[in-house]
Parts: C-alpha cells; sequence; structure tokens
C-alpha cells in the first residue's frame, strides 16, 4: 500500500488514520515506549530540503524502535551522478522495508509507488501533493475543535501555488467543512481547483478581506506568502502587510479560534500571537509524530 | 463524367471524418514520410453533412494498428476507419477513445515526472469524452490540449 495522495483516501479510512494517531500520542510524546517497528528500516530519500517533514518521520520511526536511512540532499549520493529515480528507488527497495519520499518533480511519489516493492509514503512531489501534511492538518482540526466537518475553515495566503492548501481544502470539502478563501488577487485558487472542491458539494467562499472572514472563522489555516512571486517588492510588502495575522486583527474573532500554519513562518503570524490558546502550529508540528507513526505501522502491517 | 478529386483505392484505409484541420496531424501519428512506397491523399476542408467541414486522409496499402487508432480518436474523435480491400469496403468503423491512454501521449506538465528522463510511458485516466480530457496518473494534471500532446 502506498499513500501517495489524499485522493486515495475515503472519509473513513482518514478518519481510521486520524483514530490511530490519537493512540500513538503516548508513545510520540515520549511517555510510553514501543517496539511495534523493531528490526525495519525506512529510507528516507529528500530530494529536496525538509526540517520538519524529515525529522518528523525519523522522529516517528525511531519512536516505534525501527530505523532510518537515506539521504536528505541528492548532492554526493548516485542521484548527482544522473541516476533515475527508478534506479534509486529499486535500489532502496532492497535496502530497506518501507520508502518515504521528497522530490521536486510532480508525479515522482506515484512513479516510486510503481518501481518500489515496498511501501511508498509521498513526503511532497513538486507543486502536487503532500498527503501526510493533509493528514496531520485534519489530526489538529479534529483534536482541537473535536470535529472536522461542519467548522468554518478560512485558508488565507498563497492559494495559487501552495500545495498544502490545495490537498487540504479538497479534504475539508469531502468531510464537509465551510471553506473561505482568502488571498491577493494575484495569488487565489486556481480555477481548476476550486471546481474541483465544487464538484464535491462544497461551495466555497473567496474574499479579500481578512479581518471581515476571520471574525466568523473556526478555523484560520496560514500559508507563507513567498516574495519571489512578486516581480515588485513594494506590491510584495504591501501583501505581505495584509494578510499578517496579529492581536489586532483577532480582536474580533472567536474565543476558540484555532490558527494553524505548516511552518515555516516569515512575518505571516506576529510572534504576539504565539503566546495565545489560538496558536495551534507548534502543536501541528508535533502532530507530524503521531500521524506518521500511525501511517507507517499501517503500511508495514503493525497495525490494521 | 464525373470528375474525383482523388480517385478510389483498391487497398487501404480511409479515415473519414476527421476533424477540420486535423488531416497533417493525422498524417503525423500514421508516420508518413519519406520511405512510404504507396499513395497518401490528403483532403482538407471537405463539405460534411454531419460537421459542415471534414478532413479526410487515404493511405494506400496500409492498415492501422491498434495504437494509431488510438492515437487518433485522441485528436479526432469521430473519425470513422473504412478499411478497403479489392475497392471494397471490407469494414466500416468508428474510431473510441479508449478508458486509459498508454504511451501515445506526453503530459501537458513540464514539471511531471514522465517529462524526465525516467524509464516509464506517460499514462491518462480519460475523465471525460467529449470533449476529451485527460488525467495524468503520476502529477494529476488535467490536459484538454490533446493534439499538442500525442506523440
Amino acid at each position: 500500500m502506498d499513500i501517495v495522495s489524499i485522493r486515495d483516501f475515503s472519509r473513513e479510512q482518514i478518519e481510521h488514520v486520524l483514530d490511530v494517531a490519537e493512540g500513538m500520542l503516548p508513545v510520540a510524546r515520549g511517555d510510553e515506549k514501543s517496539k511495534l517497528l523493531d528490526g525495519k528500516v525506512l529510507g528516507s530519500l529528500f530530494y529536496e530540503p525538509s526540517t520538519r517533514t524529515r525529522l518528523s518521520f525519523d522522529a516517528a520511526m525511531a519512536r516505534l524502535g525501527g530505523r532510518t536511512l537515506g539521504f536528505d540532499e541528492p548532492k554526493g549520493s548516485s542521484v548527482a551522478k544522473g541516476e533515475t529515480l527508478a534506479d534509486t528507488i529499486r535500489m532502496v527497495d532492497a535496502y530497506c522495508d518501507v520508502i518515504v519520499l521528497r522530490h521536486p518533480q510532480e508525479g515522482a511519489a506515484r512513479l516510486a509507488g510503481h518501481f518500489a516493492s515496498k511501501p511508498v509514503l509521498n513526503a511532497g512531489d513538486g507543486a502536487g501533493q503532500h498527503p501526510t501534511q493533509t493528514m496531520l492538518d485534519l489530526f489538529t482540526i479534529r483534536k482541537s475543535k473535536g470535529k472536522i466537518g461542519g467548522n468554518h475553515v478560512v485558508i488565507v495566503g498563497d492559494l495559487k501555488y501552495g500545495r498544502t492548501v490545495h490537498s487540504l481544502s479538497e479534504a475539508l470539502a469531502m468531510f464537509g467543512a465551510q471553506l473561505t478563501f482568502v488571498a491577493p488577487p494575484t495569488l487565489q485558487m486556481p480555477k481548476e481547483h476550486l471546481k474541483h472542491i465544487q464538484s464535491m458539494g462544497s461551495k466555497p467562499k473567496s474574499s479579500s478581506d481578512l479581518a471581515e472572514a476571520v471574525k466568523d472563522a473556526d478555523v484560520l489555516y496560514v500559508t507563507r506568502i513567498q516574495k519571489e512571486r512578486f516581480p515588485d517588492p513594494a506590491e510584495y510588502q504591501k501583501v505581505a502587510g495584509a494578510y499578517t495575522i496579529d492581536p489586532a486583527l483577532l480582536k474580533d474573532a472567536k474565543s476558540d479560534l484555532t490558527i494553524m500554519h505548516p511552518l515555516p513562518r516569515v512575518n505571516e503570524i506576529s510572534p504576539e500571537v504565539d503566546k495565545t490558546p489560538h496558536a495551534k502550529y507548534f502543536e501541528q508540528a508535533f502532530n507530524g509524530v503521531p500521524v506518521r507513526m500511525a501511517l507507517l505501522a499501517m503500511v508495514l502491517g503493525a497495525v490494521e | 463524367m464525373k470528375e474525383f478529386k482523388v480517385t478510389p483505392i483498391r487497398n487501404g484505409t480511409v479515415i473519414d471524418h476527421i476533424q477540420v484541420g486535423m488531416a497533417l496531424k493525422v498524417l503525423r501519428i500514421v508516420g508518413v514520410k519519406d520511405d512510404v512506397n504507396s499513395t497518401v491523399s490528403v483532403l482538407m476542408h471537405v463539405p460534411s453533412k454531419m460537421a459542415g467541414w471534414k478532413d479526410i486522409v487515404k493511405i494506400e496499402d496500409r492498415e492501422l494498428d491498434p495504437k494509431e487508432l488510438d492515437r487518433i480518436a485522441l485528436i479526432s474523435p469521430d473519425a470513422t476507419i473504412n478499411i478497403i480491400r479489392d475497392y471494397n469496403v471490407a469494414e466500416k468503423f468508428v474510431v473510441t477513445v479508449p478508458e486509459r491512454i498508454v504511451g501515445i501521449m506526453k503530459c501537458s506538465n513540464p514539471g511531471c515526472i514522465t517529462n524526465k528522463n525516467e524509464p516509464v510511458e506517460p499514462e491518462f485516466v480519460v475523465e471525460t469524452k467529449k470533449p476529451i480530457t485527460l488525467r495524468c496518473v503520476y502529477c494529476d494534471r488535467v490536459t484538454t490540449d490533446i493534439s499538442e500532446n500525442v506523440v
């Protein structure tokens, strides 16, 4: 079983993964020890830099008694000599029990799945999918709000290029959450993606007025607006300033508003927000560990 | 006496009802190059009762293989194939768009792994047949610009 795209999962299957992840929490925190994946080896292939995803997969494997081998940049490996991904995968497949892949090309994880006999977990393929991030985001929402569907989720930032928000909004639509997208005009959600979400029965709203959207939000999901997307630095400054989350913006927000961010953040959320009960982004980063533990244990057959 | 613009062929294939403007792409698909030993006739912008205008390609002494038919179906889903044997139409059928498209089209997404030097054939699921939209099995990109990407 490979984990390539969130689209491969039904709502029930996602709920099940989140249930298993819930059960992993004491081990993820280090309060309990586990030998569930004792003797198992994870092949961790990161063709692009990553901090949270790579470390949390490492932590997940270690917490379950398994080990990790691999690389975190292709320099110095046979990849730099021009080896195809297919060949690298076939080689790593022989060395380990499960493969985690991050790659700059879209569809790389699906390809890896075709060549590997061992399960492949997609840790992000270019502008494509990042299903384990979506799972941990859903886990965080469920943990914080008690449910996923029925929440009003406002997603703000770079909605055009951000792969995280594409997968997440699809999953949220599947769960029946109400969606509002807030982005500068040049970084709005792509039409094709909007159509896909609407085909699932969702009626997402689009807005450029963050302050208005936040008033009614249960969850505010913030993503980084990348400077390099703007040819004019002055335009970037204007946009970045308009979408900064600070205490002033939150004064009319619901008292139990949950604020999330896939991190790393730059200036999107002011540090003063960190101390408020709204801030869940560090907990969200931690949740990568139990969710990835659950997925590793499930694909390796240690948990049903 | 009736004047024929193109004479009937004895043996071979007549590809009729080609979407107007697609005849040259059909020629590329069936691989008509310098080394062809028989006659190939191309009619472009022919009046058609069904579609207003159409293209027709006649290839003597050649019958098409299934992959060629699939490619033609992608760029011209209403094309009909007439297989001619000894001046008679031995078989006649409309091309059909297959459910899965393997190895006959490249992905329109330049960032797709299948456009890199990997040992895989691009593969697509047919999302809709009219108009044809294809989804890449690898990168999920939906392509509607079929004729540009048929290989």
